[in-house]
C-alpha cells in the first residue's frame, strides 16, 4: 500500500531539516567563533574548524576511567539524541513537520532537561572533584533559567493560544504583520537564557579550562575521542536549536509551509541570513560583555525571569 | 486581534520600551549608566509624544514633545553628567534592599497598577488609554528607586524619572496637559535641578559624603 503524497512529502522535508540541521550545527558555532576571532582583532582557526575537532577526535581511541559506570558510557548518544530530536521538533525551514505534532514547547523544555540531567549525572559518576563541582554549577545555571525560557514560551502561547510551535510560528510569520510589545520584553529574556545554557560569556567561558570559572567545560572534562566528539556535536546542536527557536518565536518570517517547493529556496536563503546575523550578534554581545562572578549568574537569570513576566502582564493588559 | 492600527501598536511598543526602562533604572549598579538611561527615557518620551501627537491631530504636543528633547535628553543628562564629573562621584550605587529583591517589589508593583488601571482605563477615552496602567507602573517604580537608593545623586535622577513618568501618565490618559502648565513644569524641574547640585556640594561639605543616611544624624544628642 502506497502512503499518500502529503505524507511521504511531509516526510521528505522532514528527514531534510534533521540531516541540514545535524550537519550544519558545527558550522554555526565555527562562525560564531570565527566572528569573535574577528571582533577581538585575532585571525580565527577558520568557519570549518569544528569540523576538523570532530574529524580528529572522532579517530582517537576513547579512554575512560576504570569506575566509571554504563551511564557514563551511554550519556554522550543521549544528549547528542536528545539536541537532535530537539532540532527535528523546533519548525526551522518549514512549519507543520511530523516530527513537530509529537511534542510541544514544554515538552521540548523537557528534552533539554533531560539532556542535562544525564550530563550531570555522567559528570559526577566518576566521582572527580571537578565533575560534581561543574553538575552542581550547571545545575544552580539551569534551575534559574529554565522557568525564565518556560515563560518566555507561554508568552508566545498566550498570543497564539497553543502551546504547539508550528501554530505560534504560523501565526507570527503568516498573519498580517503585529508589532507585540511582549515579545519585546520575552526576546529580551530569551537571549539573557540562550547565553546562560549555551555556555557563554556572562555566565560560563567556553573557551577556556580554568577551575574557578568553568561550568560546563568541567563536567566533560573526563570525557575524550567519540564521546567528547558527540558531546561537542550536540552543543553545536544545541546552540542551533537555541537560535532556531529564538528564529521561530521572534524572526519567522518567509518560513515555508510543507509541499511548497516553491517557497523553499526563499526560506533556505532567509534562514541563513539570520542564522549568520544571528551568530554574528551573538559573537558582538560575548565580545563587549564581561563574564561575571558565578553568584551574580542568579541575578542574571533572575532578571530573564521578571522580563519574561513582565511581558506576560504586558500581554494581558495591552493585549498584544 | 490585527483590528489595532499599526500607529496604536507602535504607541503600545514604546510605552513598554519605557517600563522596560525603568527596570533597568531599577537595576542598575553604575550611576553613569543610570543617567544614560534616563537620557534614553527622555528620547523615548519624546518619540511617544510625537506619535501620540501625530496620530491624534494634536498640535501642541509637537511643542511638548521639543521641550522633552531639548530639556530631559540634551540638558539635563548634560548638567548631571557635569555634576557628577565635579563631585567626582563615579561609586556603584548603594542600595537599601538587595537588587534581586527590589525587581520582585518592582513586578509586585506592576501588577498592582495593572489592576488598579483597569477600571480607570475604561473611564478614559482616546487611543492610548490601555497606557494608564504602564504610565502608573513607572511612576511607582521610580518612587521605589528613590526610597531604594542612598546616594543622593542617584535619588535625583529617580525623581527626574518620576517627573517623566508623571508626563507619559498625562500624555497618554488625558492627551496632554495645557502647554502653558507644560512650560511651568519644565521650568520647575530645571531649576530643581539646579538647587539639587547646590544641594549636593552642601552635603559634601557638612558629611564629607552623598550617603543621605548621614542627615539622620543631626540631631542632638
Amino acid at each position: 500500500m502506497m502512503p499518500d503524497p502529503e505524507t511521504t512529502l511531509a516526510i521528505v522535508f522532514q528527514l531534510t531539516q534533521l540531516l541540514l540541521v545535524v550537519l550544519a550545527a558545527p558550522l554555526l558555532s565555527g562562525w560564531v567563533n570565527q566572528c569573535q576571532a574577528w571582533l577581538q582583532n585575532r585571525s580565527g582557526a577558520g568557519v570549518l574548524q569544528p569540523y576538523r575537532v570532530l574529524h580528529k577526535l572522532f579517530r582517537k581511541d576513547a579512554v575512560i576511567a576504570h569506575n566509571a559506570s554504563w551511564l557514563f558510557r551511554i550519556t554522550p548518544y543521549i544528549v547528542f539524541g536528545c539536541m537532535w530530536l530537539a532540532a527535528a521538533i523546533i519548525p526551522i525551514i518549514a512549519v507543520d513537520l511530523p516530527f513537530s505534532r509529537a511534542a510541544d514547547v514544554i515538552a521540548l523544555v523537557g528534552v533539554f532537561a533531560l539532556a542535562r540531567m544525564f550530563i550531570a549525572l555522567a559528570a559526577m559518576d566518576v566521582g572527580t572533584a571537578f565533575g560534581s563541582l561543574g553538575a552542581r554549577r550547571e545545575m544552580l545555571v539551569s534551575f534559574l533559567a529554565e522557568p525564565a525560557l518556560l515563560m518566555v514560551l507561554f508568552t508566545a502561547s498566550m498570543i497564539s493560544h497553543s502551546t504547539q510551535l508550528p501554530r505560534i510560528v504560523e501565526l507570527l510569520a503568516h498573519h498580517e504583520f503585529v508589532l507585540y510589545p511582549s515579545l519585546a520584553f520575552a526576546a529580551l529574556a530569551f537571549v539573557i537564557v540562550l547565553l546562560a545554557e549555551n555556555a557563554r560569556i556572562p555566565v560560563d567561558n567556553p573557551s577556556t579550562h580554568l577551575e574557578l570559572t568553568m561550568i560546563h567545560e568541567a563536567m566533560i572534562l573526563e570525557y575524550s575521542a567519540r564521546h567528547l566528539a558527540l558531546i561537542e556535536w550536540a552543543s553545536s546542536l544545541k546552540l542551533f536549536a537555541y537560535i532556531s527557536i529564538g528564529i521561530a518565536l521572534f524572526l519567522p518570517h518567509g518560513i515555508a509551509e510543507v509541499g511548497n517547493w516553491a517557497a523553499l529556496p526563499l526560506a533556505f536563503g532567509l534562514l541563513l541570513l539570520k542564522l549568520l546575523l544571528a551568530g554574528a550578534g551573538l559573537a558582538l554581545l560575548e565580545t563587549v560583555m564581561a563574564k561575571m562572578r558565578i553568584f551574580r549568574a542568579p541575578e542574571f537569570l533572575g532578571t530573564a525571569f521578571l522580563l519574561a513576566v513582565l511581558g506576560l502582564l504586558i500581554h494581558f493588559l495591552l493585549g498584544a | 486581534m490585527g483590528t489595532t492600527p499599526f500607529i496604536v501598536q507602535f504607541i503600545d511598543l514604546l510605552a513598554s520600551l519605557l517600563l522596560l526602562i525603568v527596570f533597568a533604572m531599577l537595576a542598575q549598579r553604575r550611576i553613569l549608566s543610570l543617567i544614560n538611561l534616563f537620557a534614553w527615557q527622555g528620547a523615548l518620551l519624546t518619540l511617544n509624544t510625537a506619535v501620540v501627537a501625530y496620530s491624534t491631530a494634536q498640535h501642541h504636543l509637537y511643542y511638548s514633545a521639543a521641550l522633552t528633547l531639548v530639556l530631559k535628553v540634551l540638558l539635563l543628562p548634560w548638567l548631571l553628567h557635569r555634576l557628577i564629573h565635579r563631585l567626582n562621584v563615579r561609586w556603584e550605587v548603594e542600595t537599601l534592599i538587595n537588587i534581586p529583591t527590589t525587581m520582585l517589589v518592582g513586578i509586585a508593583l506592576v501588577i498592582f497598577s495593572f489592576n488598579l488601571a483597569a477600571p480607570i482605563s475604561e473611564l478614559a477615552e482616546g487611543i492610548t488609554r490601555g497606557l494608564i496602567g504602564i504610565a502608573l507602573a513607572c511612576v511607582l517604580m521610580s518612587l521605589l528607586i528613590m526610597l531604594t537608593r542612598r546616594k543622593a545623586v542617584t535619588q535625583v535622577v529617580a525623581f527626574l524619572s518620576l517627573e517623566n513618568s508623571l508626563f507619559f501618565a498625562a500624555t497618554s490618559a488625558t492627551q496632554g496637559m495645557p502647554l502653558v502648565v507644560e512650560f511651568g513644569i519644565a521650568l520647575d524641574v530645571l531649576v530643581a535641578t539646579f538647587i539639587f547640585g547646590i544641594f549636593f556640594f552642601q552635603i559634601r561639605e557638612t558629611f564629607d559624603s552623598l550617603d543621605i543616611t548621614h542627615m539622620e544624624k543631626l540631631k542632638d544628642d
